[in-house]
């Protein structure tokens, strides 16, 4: 089992989030990504959600205006990676309070620090809504005690 | 970070490309400046650092502000360390120099008493993966795991961690110091923790899988607990399907050990699997809960095809995968086809599967290319010498319409099943020819030279490949490949048949000629080889065919022009001797893995999770299971093993395939010693059977 990576593209084919689970030179990785965005988004709406590029199988589905895609091995649980990406959506929804793109763009590194208390090194970790968003909120706590105490010096 | 916001508007109010770069030059400029300012602080590094982050996302190179990300990770603030973490994995590359300095400061967070900051570095361990990182730190991070003192969260990343650098770092981490350790963990009633030490633990499994038998069993009861019990908190649930993740990750790791022997646990398996089925028969109402029942059924399936415990439960599976094959959603039926593949690839009797034969091949057809894909899999997974013929003429009709990507691999596993199940060499033979003809451009030269090489290591078929050669040259149009295969077995054989009507030496050479012109280099090439042998084999056209070469003496290709002058040189010589010896018949070639099947089975890579089965027949998996085991069990005695080659059965008389393998060298250890005994067994009844079993050529011996 293992998730090589996880990106989130818009419908026009930009680039909300990537997060890569295996050591490849920057410039592979962003052919990788621009194949694949390529791939899923030429997908007709009824088609299955799998597809294979080269030696990997990619799983996306699509939220609104945004596709959450992910690419694993290729005798990995293909639905059971649906299923994750799904939970991950469920456990942003509800941090951000109905999340649309909008949220993950201006707060793309809360998304990240979602995502990493989520899934780490590919498998995921955390599958409990609840442990998770507790997690988020102590760190969300955190840091704006650490604010108050800078005062509103500079902004 | 009010600054943030407003710089992420600002880049998104742009109308043009042009636009938004010299905002983020302007804002590049900006940055630099600030960070060349010593008095920086906190707050702003992690603003700006936040902004790099941002502009690298969107596709900008940011190459500097490592420094200042370093800084922020050794702050004692909290949203600063996180900000530079994920900044150092996002944005420095795995071999930067200031990896180093991270290292130390890793460290420290780790022996931190807040346990937050504890995880922030682990979180970054596992994202970075880097080797130093691997070596300084992993005793630091196994302590993590076992340490009664750390908390839940420490652990669960502790485990992934540690997972991660086993993947990329083998070596550096010394495994086998701790790798038993790990598993008592699995029972941890923590089920986030449990989790990640099962994806831990898997990984092991692959690499020690003795030691990490124990590992079976903590998985089964914990399985039970789920399954049966129902032992879970409702935090757990995911629409009505308890923790799905934890329950596949059991019955993958089940899949890498071969069944328990112990009773009361082959007993505990099998209500599982059952209790598994049973349940996903059940209807049910949402999309998510659907997937989560049928991810779970799908690998239970898989595990009760690997470990083969029960016949009855391979019935039933083989019954529900034929309701799935038809569904209509296409995951499903895409999900069906390929474990239904996975089936066909280890069940002794494969009748349960062919009665979906028919559906099968309409998802040929199927609207999805993913299915189509999966469709094709499976057809090459269930062909044997009964139904060959049928999905081979399938696949032909559907390789015309096929789209590209599909054609290749169609065309390579039609030729290996063409190969392996053929019963008349005629037969082998049009479908080749027809293959190439359909299929020529999208296929390597592989191909090609297969088919020479059996046509060569076969006696029986030269006279009729001869003849269908020709047929093929005179034909109106002719593909390269075909044409190099017929050119090719002329040149060997083409005294065979050189005494019919219409396939004179004269006619041969004619039909050479008319298809040369039209043909690249390479096939001319090879037409001038035959012409040259045919000036071996049939002096009475020597001199049209001198004439020929001589004409090519002249041509613009440096190739064609080395061939023609010394075919040419080599056919005026004084001295009869030296054309005979050089233009000999081709004696069979040795056996070595077709290069066709290691084409296909090359896409296994190291360091991810094993692959326990792969497309093809029973006979395949069954090989690989010997070749991994023969590997694994030299590996910890480490002796060199010399890897057995499945050699590809030539056209037999005797109806069934077997494959066979040539005798193993003495120098083995016990477990496969048995192997080589019975594999050389094998051979001597073939060769007291058998006038063409071979049991060693060479170029002396013919």
């Amino acid at each position: 089992m293992g998730i090589k990576y996880i990106f989130l593209v818009s419908r026009q084919g930009k680039l909300r989030l990537v997060k890569w689970y295996v050591t490849l030179p920057q410039k592979e990785k962003t052919k990788i990504v621009k194949e694949v965005s390529q791939l899923v988004l030429a997908r007709r709406p009824k088609l299955c959600n799998f597809i294979e590029h080269k030696d990997t199988k990619v799983v996306y589905r699509k939220y609104a205006s945004l596709y959450f895609v992910a690419g694993i091995d290729l005798d990995d649980n293909e639905l059971i990676t649906l299923e994750i990406i799904h939970r991950f959506v469920e456990v942003l929804d509800r941090y951000f309070g109905n999340v649309c793109e909008l949220d993950l763009i201006f707060n793309f590194q809360k998304a990240y620090f979602v995502l990493d208390e989520m899934i780490m090194a590919g498998e995921l970790q955390e599958s409990s809504k609840k442990t998770v968003l507790r997690v988020m909120a102590q760190q969300d706590e955190t840091e704006a005690a650490e604010n108050a105490e800078r005062g509103w010096g500079d902004i | 970070m009010k600054g943030l916001t407003v710089f992420i508007a600002d880049l998104r109010k742009c109308r043009s490309r042009e636009e938004e770069e010299r905002r983020v030059n302007k804002e590049l400029a900006n940055i630099r400046t600030k960070f060349k300012d010593s008095s920086l602080n906190g707050y702003n590094r992690k603003k700006y650092v936040c902004k790099l982050v941002y502009m690298s996302l969107l596709g900008y190179d940011v190459n500097f502000g490592h420094r200042e990300a370093v800084e922020l990770i050794n702050s004692s603030k909290y949203s600063e360390k996180q900000v530079g973490y994920l900044a150092v994995t996002l944005v420095v590359p795995e071999d930067s120099d200031c990896l180093r300095m991270v290292v130390g400061a890793m460290r420290r967070d780790i022996h931190d008493m807040n346990e937050f900051n504890v995880c922030l570095a682990l979180n970054a361990i596992a994202n970075l993966g880097a080797r130093e990182v691997a070596e300084a730190l992993t005793p630091d991070i196994f302590m993590q795991l076992v340490s009664s003192a750390s908390s839940v969260f420490a652990k669960k990343k502790a485990a992934l961690c540690l997972l991660r650098l086993l993947r990329r770092h083998p070596d550096a981490v010394n495994s086998h110091e701790w790798a038993a350790r790990v598993i008592p963990y699995m029972g941890h009633r923590d089920i986030g923790v449990t989790m990640s030490v099962t994806s831990l633990v898997t990984a092991l499994a692959q690499q020690y899988p003795d030691e990490m038998r124990k590992a079976g069993a903590f998985a089964v009861r914990r399985l039970k607990s789920l399954v049966i019990d129902n032992e879970y908190s409702m935090d757990y649930m995911y629409y009505k399907v308890p923790v799905p993740w934890l329950q596949i990750k059991f019955l993958r790791l089940l899949q890498y050990f071969p069944a328990p022997e112990n009773p009361e646990l082959r007993m505990l398996l099998l209500d599982i699997l059952r209790h598994i089925i049973d349940v996903s028969q059940e209807p049910q109402r949402d999309l998510q809960q659907m997937n989560a029942q049928y991810s779970i059924l799908f690998e239970a399936i898989n595990l009760g095809i690997e470990l083969d415990i029960d016949q009855g439960l391979m019935q039933e599976s083989a019954v529900l995968l034929g309701k799935f094959i038809t569904s209509r959603e296409t995951n499903v039926r895409y999900l069906g086809l390929e474990t239904m593949a996975h089936l066909a690839a280890y069940i002794d009797n494969l009748d349960a599967v062919k009665t979906y034969q028919g559906v099968i091949i309409q998802s040929l057809r199927d609207r999805d290319v993913s299915v189509r894909r999966r469709a094709l899999d499976l057809l090459y997974s269930m062909c044997d010498v009964s139904n060959a013929k049928v999905i081979v003429s399938e696949l032909l009709r559907h390789m015309a319409v096929a789209d590209f990507a599909l054609r290749e691999e169609m065309a390579l596993k039609v030729a290996i099943l063409t190969e392996k199940y053929a019963t008349e060499y005629s037969w082998y033979v049009d479908v080749m020819m027809r293959l190439l003809s359909l299929a020529g451009d999208h296929m390597g030269d592989e191909v090609w030279h297969r088919v020479v090489q059996v046509i060569l290591g076969n006696e029986e078929l030269q006279t009729y490949a001869c003849k269908i050669s020709l047929q093929t040259l005179k034909a109106p149009v002719c593909h390269e490949s075909a044409f190099k295969v017929s050119a090719y077995v002329l040149g060997e054989f083409g005294h065979l048949i050189a005494n019919t009507e219409d396939c004179a030496p004269i006619d041969q050479l004619k039909a050479l000629q008319n298809k040369m012109p039209a043909t690249s280099v390479s096939g001319r090439s090879v037409a001038l080889t035959t012409i040259a042998k045919f000036i071996n084999l049939f002096p009475e056209i020597k001199s049209l065919c001198l004439r020929i070469l001589d004409r090519y003496r002249n041509a613009l290709d440096a190739e064609l022009q080395q061939r023609a002058c010394e075919y040419y040189a080599l056919g005026t010589l004084e001295s009869e001797d030296l054309l005979p010896t050089v233009f000999e018949e081709m004696p069979p070639f040795p056996d070595r893995q077709s290069a066709l099947m290691s084409r296909l089975l090359k896409k296994e890579a190291d360091t991810e999770d094993q692959r326990t089965w792969v497309f093809g027949g029973r006979e395949i998996n069954r090989e690989r299971k010997m070749q991994l085991a023969g590997r694994s069990g030299s590996a910890s005695n480490s002796t060199p093993t010399t890897p057995t080659t499945p050699r590809p059965p030539e056209i037999p008389e005797p109806v069934s395939p077997k494959p066979s393998t040539p005798s193993v060298p003495a120098q083995q250890q016990q477990p496969v010693e048995d192997l080589a005994v019975r594999k050389s067994k094998r051979h001597y009844a073939r060769l007291l059977w058998e006038n063409d079993g071979i049991l060693f050529d060479g170029d002396e011996i013919q």
